[in-house]
């Protein structure tokens, strides 16, 4: 146990919480899934993972499938009830959560429903910095690492300096932020296979700016990107390779 | 999964990615407004009031549209300005060659205008032997060049030095071939004051007119739009409905947010704002003054009490050079008048998802637009409304089009992710056989093999985040 409250918390610190695995990471990344879930739990926090969850609605909502996204999302607020704050480790699927289920549900039955839903979400490491304000103490080699934060992290959620501050806390971590990091990697969800060439030329242009950081890995808080970024560099016979962010500072403050 | 539609901006975005020039000239120029524009909101405090004061003074216009219209119009005609008002871009250049006609008007100044690039003024004009003359330096650059603007604030910005100089040597007689930049200025601005001198009418766009008074603001950095409203005897303003502020008090923060979003300006070189024509004993100005407000469309836009948040657009351009795809493919590949965000979600509603359909979809929806929309139009969200509205047929359709792009294997494709994705049991069943047998599947399938272009195949994890909780006894309440 390396992760310990402060004591200058300005509100009590929750002892449960509910866990939003996200369907990226249920069937790709579940190692960044975990790790988030026991960054949590060492904390002394409760964590449930309630079993009847699974997508947030995005890509049927982002596709304009407003039935079918409603009718995804009404499950995981039925998943999820009560009043625990739920922690999901992808800034975008949070986004989804938090911004888009009161414009889905607006006008019916299920709004006020889905307003008290989306006041529960949080973005990962923004529970771990400004909920739990988790201090780490960094157990592994010198490293330096690159940050990539996704588009809906940033814009949806206003969660940036967060996660480097995380990394920052790590004493052998070094950080080198990369020159076009508000720029989006191409992903997009359905972006990439409906239009593969603009996405493409993103995706190889995200890599050009992660690469010119010199660093060995790119950490992110959102698999989406990350499939894309990591899947791209495998395709192009890059050296770098990337890991969420859960995942990272697990391993980098495990005993 | 589905099927995917190839609309045009999807065949032609190849070509524009494989041109390196296209490729340097727009990332070389977006960097360089993005920088600009960044160093003109340093004070984020100072960004958000100034953006919601901008923000409501164009809310407060779309709100009233109507009634703020006949009071422009009244005001207009007390001011001695002569109103017009279209419904279609055929009955504007009607209008426009008509009062042109009447003062036997041979050659036009114009000034910048995109609604008179919707029109396609220009050629109308010409088709009747008047012949129109674009004096904004860059307008004039891609006239040279027989091109369309490729954006809405600098219309030739997909040319380089290089390139301009080529077409200047070409069509400039005497000038020769030279890259130097005040040469190449020199030169239009004399092709341009014979233009001015000789031009029997000026025609120009309107930033904003302001209900309140009837004036028309318009703002420039070349003195041109100046010269193109006072010179000649004749001058026709044409602007879309939506163009309004409601008052004089709102133009400092519309006046403030437009430069500095756009170009990266605190102010333009340029304000002019137009009242009226030139009255008994003043020494100049034009004789008349005529505004045309062009509908096209934007009444149907209004009728949505969402999709009308797209009609707030002060035409900065910011989303555009924010934009991760504009800046790589251009303006061009767009195909539509407007390019980028604003145009993706104009461009279907003004012209109909029909023909306009795969513009919501050349986007990624991350948002950069709308973080740096200097009137805070949700334009992410209307690009996901538009993209629903194509999708499905309705009886009643808000946008025209609706419905043009739907498909039964997408429909049904959603329908059954929904259930999938709905039923806990039937999702645990379909994440345990994409864990185990997932990885068979061949690359070439479906969306797989768009994915692998340039992508590994993703690869799925021994079990599932599901399987794993449960072992690790997350799932107990």
């Amino acid at each position: 146990m390396t992760a310990s409250a402060q004591t200058t918390s300005a509100q009590p610190k929750p002892t449960r919480v509910y866990y939003f695995g996200t369907c990226v990471i249920d069937l790709f990344y579940p190692g960044a899934g975990l790790a988030g879930m026991e960054l949590l739990r060492r904390h002394g926090i409760k964590v449930v993972f309630p079993p009847d969850q699974s997508c947030c609605g995005q890509p049927a909502r982002n596709s304009g499938f407003f039935d079918e996204a409603r009718a995804v999302a009404l499950r995981q607020m039925q998943a999820f009830p009560g009043t625990d704050p739920i922690v999901v480790p992808s800034g975008s699927c949070a986004g989804m959560m938090k911004t888009h289920y009161p414009q889905l549900f607006e006008g019916r039955p299920e709004h006020a429903q889905a307003i008290a839903f989306s006041r529960r979400v949080h973005e990962l490491t923004a529970f771990l910095v400004n909920v739990l304000e988790v201090t780490l103490e960094d157990k592994g080699q010198p490293v330096s690492v690159t940050w990539h934060g996704s588009c809906h992290s940033m814009r949806e959620m206003g969660v940036v300096d967060e996660p480097k501050a995380l990394l920052r806390q790590l004493s052998n971590v070094t950080l080198v932020e990369n020159p076009r990091e508000k720029e989006c990697c191409g992903f997009g969800g359905t972006f990439a296979v409906r239009q593969p060439e603009v996405s493409a030329a993103m995706v190889k242009d995200k890599i050009e700016a992660l690469e010119s950081t010199q660093t060995a890995k790119v950490v992110s808080g959102d698999c989406g990107c990350l499939m894309n970024i990591t899947g791209a560099m495998e395709k192009a016979g890059s050296k770098m390779s990337g890991q969420h962010i859960a995942e990272f500072l697990l391993e980098r403050t495990h005993d | 999964m589905t099927e995917l539609p190839k609309g045009d901006f999807t065949l032609r975005a190849p070509a524009a990615l494989n041109d390196p020039t296209l490729r340097a000239n727009f990332r070389r120029a977006m960097d360089g407004l993005m920088t600009k524009r960044a160093a003109q909101f340093t004070d984020k405090e100072a960004w958000t009031a100034l953006r919601e004061r901008g923000a409501a003074a164009k809310a407060r216009v779309v709100a009233r549209l109507p009634e703020l219209l006949e009071q422009l119009e009244a005001n207009c005609t007390a001011n001695g300005i002569q109103v017009h008002w279209a419904e279609t871009t055929a009955q504007a250049n009607d209008i426009v060659l008509t009062i042109l006609q009447r003062h036997n008007v041979r050659t036009v100044i114009k000034g910048k205008s995109m609604v008179s690039e919707e029109m396609e003024l220009n050629h109308h004009l010409q088709a009747h032997g008047i012949q129109a003359v674009e004096s904004d330096l860059g307008e004039y650059i891609i006239q040279l060049a027989g091109e369309a603007p490729s954006h809405i604030v600098m219309p030739c910005i997909h040319k380089n030095k290089a390139e301009i100089a080529a077409l200047f040597e070409e069509n400039i007689e005497g000038l020769g071939y030279t890259e130097d930049v005040d040469a190449l200025t020199a030169a239009a601005r004399a092709e341009m004051r014979k233009a001015f001198a000789a031009a029997d009418a000026g025609i120009s766009g309107v930033n904003f007119a302001v209900a309140e008074t009837g004036t028309l603001v318009l703002v420039e950095n070349e003195g041109n739009g100046r010269l193109s409203t006072t010179l000649p005897p004749v001058h026709i303003a044409v602007m879309g409905i939506e163009k309004l502020a409601e008052k004089l008090k709102d133009l400092p923060s519309l006046l403030s947010l437009l430069p500095r979003s756009a170009t990266g300006q605190h102010i333009t070189t340029y304000v002019n704002m137009i009242t009226h024509p030139r009255r008994d004993g003043e020494l100049d100005g034009p004789h008349e003054v005529h505004l045309l407000l062009l509908d096209s469309g934007r009444s149907r836009v209004h009728a949505d009490p969402e999709l009308r948040d797209t009609l707030r657009c002060i035409r900065c351009g910011a989303c555009m050079n924010h934009c991760p795809v504009y800046s790589r493919v251009g303006g061009h590949t767009y195909k539509f008048v407007y390019p980028g965000p604003i145009g993706k979600i104009l461009s279907p509603q003004l012209e109909g998802l029909d023909c306009a359909g795969d513009q919501p979809h050349a986007s990624t929806l991350c948002n950069a637009c709308v973080e740096v929309c200097p009137v805070k139009i949700p334009i992410a969200d209307i690009l996901v409304r538009l993209r629903s509205e194509a999708s499905h047929p309705s009886d009643s359709p808000a946008v025209k089009g609706a419905g043009s792009r739907a498909n039964w294997r997408e429909s049904w494709g959603w329908k059954g992710w929904a259930t999938v994705y709905s039923i806990p049991w039937l999702y645990a069943l379909a994440g345990f056989m994409a864990t185990r047998f997932g990885n068979l599947m061949p690359a070439s399938l479906g969306p797989l093999k768009a994915w692998t272009s340039v992508r590994a195949k993703p690869r799925f994890a021994a079990k599932t985040l599901h399987e794993l909780a449960k072992e690790k006894g997350y799932c107990d309440e």
